[in-house]
């Protein structure tokens, strides 16, 4: 797997930055061992696709990424997650200020029930304590449902309650409550899965410009969708039996047309998963 | 198969059994409750007017008279009740909720429950020891002490429901966003469960509302417009106790008004509790 990781590493200029790194990441739920040993780099205003078969640990392991796995009951992590150089996991760094830094968006949209639209938005900035002032508030609201393609199609209607909004509006509105706090790494799990067509290509089509202000890791499922958004996949396997780990690493182009690993190729072409 | 067609005519007839049993049972039950509910209602309109809701007592002989500080009472010592079990009952139930498996957890369920079945009178002897003896000076407060010791089991369980309702993805979505644990709590939990922990505090103040055990040696009753809580205060089910063990006719009317006023009570707050929770069913 090792070499995997380096072949990626080779097609990039060293100019690049590391955004985020995930080194010998383990997870468990009790005593059961999801992920173990995980390494991946996440260039900076990169997409890069976690993808594999269902029970992985793809999911898993984007939750190590911001330090929400440990908030379910007996759930632990071990190794170490470097955000700007810094591990996230030393006994000195605030969990809830790391999440600020990464955000995070959900297989299923989970606009806040009680919110409107604009509360939604703005609970972020107001509760995490960034602003309160109701001029920059309208501000950062604005400027993060435009980078969710959702400005237009709620602008005259922000105080609607958000549950109000179609699945895919309230997975975008999702996506901008997640930019608003202003994060340096945007975590995504499936955030399409749930969705119609037309709301997938929506959301496929803002995340391009996402890129351009964040470093984003997408887990999908949905191989095109993979191909068509991300610079860099990652393939993972396990299952219930197996420990999940990460297969290969390369840029997306690479993965999809010489993958290294003859389970890659399996998995890519339809024979399993 | 065999076994099947062997079984289905007794099942059949156990199943028509069955029904026409429980059938006779739920129609005795909703039956006795029309009876109860009509018979108050019949006893009880002839006494209700502007006079009985808004005066005071009058002694016996004088015609008139209501139960106005009576009505004034009740809903006194109801809020003073709810304001401290909200609290207290809202935040043990978050408690419970988020530590839910420690054994400390399992020990407040506990105890709750054991308090819930605890009778009233024993709850109203104990506000009494604490809250009217060391003053020698019976007060609507203590009354409210003792309502408010018989909400909270009900405010704790239904407060812990309600905050477990709020599904995690809504929780998870609050940690994401880089909120403190207490301003998850109160930006966007509590608020997605206050539906029902509304609809818990309805039905535990209905439950409260017509209570008078306590009430025999705590708010004590008067015969004024008393409104300050350190002292005796008038309260309408005291009142209906009063006139129904007097051997006044007039007093049994206003007696039987009286409890139809708190039956209305409890009905339009068992109908609000309902309302509160169609509409978090629709909503979510
Ligand atoms: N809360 C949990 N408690 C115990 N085991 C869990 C829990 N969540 C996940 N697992 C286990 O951890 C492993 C990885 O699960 P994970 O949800 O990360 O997979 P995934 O790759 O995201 O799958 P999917 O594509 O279906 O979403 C699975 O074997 C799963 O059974
Ligand atoms: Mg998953």
């Amino acid at each position: 797997m090792q070499p995997a990781v380096v072949a990626a590493k080779d097609t990039v200029p060293d100019l690049v930055e590391i955004a985020l790194s995930a080194q010998a990441v383990s997870a468990w739920y009790g005593s059961k061992l999801a992920i173990r040993d995980i390494n991946l780099d996440f260039i900076r205003n990169s997409i890069t696709a976690l993808m594999g078969p269902s029970g992985c640990g793809k999911t898993t392991f984007l939750r190590c990424l911001n330090r929400i796995h440990e908030s379910a009951l007996d759930a632990r992590t071990a190794g170490k997650v470097l955000l700007a150089g810094t591990n996230i996991y030393d006994a000195d760094v605030n969990p809830v200020v790391t999440r600020r830094r990464i955000g995070m968006v959900f297989q299923r949209p989970n606009p806040f029930p009680t919110m409107s639209i604009l509360e939604n938005v703005t609970s972020g900035p107001r509760y995490t304590g960034m602003t309160n002032e109701p001029r920059e508030l309208a501000d950062l609201a604005e400027e993060a449902l435009r980078r969710a393609a959702l400005f237009d199609e709620v602008k005259d209607k922000l105080r609607d309650p958000a549950l109000s909004l179609s699945g895919g509006q309230q997975q975008r509105l999702c996506i901008a409550r997640a930019l608003a706090v202003k994060p340096e790494v945007l975590l995504m799990d499936e955030p399409t899965s749930a969705l119609d067509p037309l709301s997938t290509l929506k959301i496929e089509e803002l995340m391009e410009h996402l890129a351009a202000d964040f470093t984003v890791v997408i887990v999908t499922h949905n191989l095109q969708q993979a191909a068509r958004v991300s610079h860099f996949t990652a393939f993972m396997l396990g299952d219930a039996d197996r420990v999940g780990s990460v297969v290969e690493f390369a840029p997306t182009g690479e993965i999809f047309t010489h993958p290294k690993d003859s389970r890659t190729e399996d998995y890519i072409t339809g024979r399993f998963g | 198969m065999i076994a099947d067609s062997r079984l289905a005519p007794r099942r059949r007839l156990g199943g028509t059994a069955g029904i026409l049993l429980t059938g006779f049972c739920s129609a005795l039950a909703a039956g006795l409750l029309i009876v109860i509910l009509g018979y108050v209602a019949i006893q009880g309109w002839g006494a209700i007017n502007p006079a009985f809701v808004t005066q005071l007592p009058h002694p016996v002989g004088v015609p008139d008279g209501g139960v106005g500080n009576g009505i004034v009472g009740t809903i006194i010592i109801v809020a003073i009740a709810a304001v401290i079990a909200v609290p207290i009952g809202v935040l043990t139930g978050l408690y419970l909720a988020v530590y839910g498996r420690g054994l400390s957890a399992e020990l407040i369920r506990f105890l709750a429950e054991v308090l819930s079945g605890v009778p009233s009178i024993a709850i109203g002897l104990f506000a009494y020891t604490i809250c009217v003896k060391p003053f020698a000076h019976f007060s609507a407060f203590s009354a409210s002490f003792a309502f408010a010791v018989l909400m909270l089991p009900l405010m704790i369980r239904t407060s812990e429901e309600a905050i477990r309702g709020v599904p995690t993805s809504i929780r998870e979505g609050a940690l994401a966003l880089g909120l403190p644990d207490y301003g998850g709590v109160v930006h966007v939990v509590l608020p997605a469960a206050r539906p029902l922990i509304v609809t818990g505090l309805l039905l535990a103040i209905a439950r409260v509302t017509g209570e008078t055990a306590p009430l025999l040696f705590t708010a004590f009753g008067s015969q004024f417009w008393e409104l300050n809580p350190a002292n005796p205060m008038a309260v309408l089910a005291l009142q209906i106790f009063t006139y129904a063990i007097s051997p006044y006719d007039d007093w049994h009317r206003q007696a039987w008004g009286g409890a139809l006023l708190l039956i209305l009570a409890v009905l339009v707050l068992n109908v609000g509790a309902r309302l509160a929770l169609g509409r978090h069913g629709k909503k979510s």
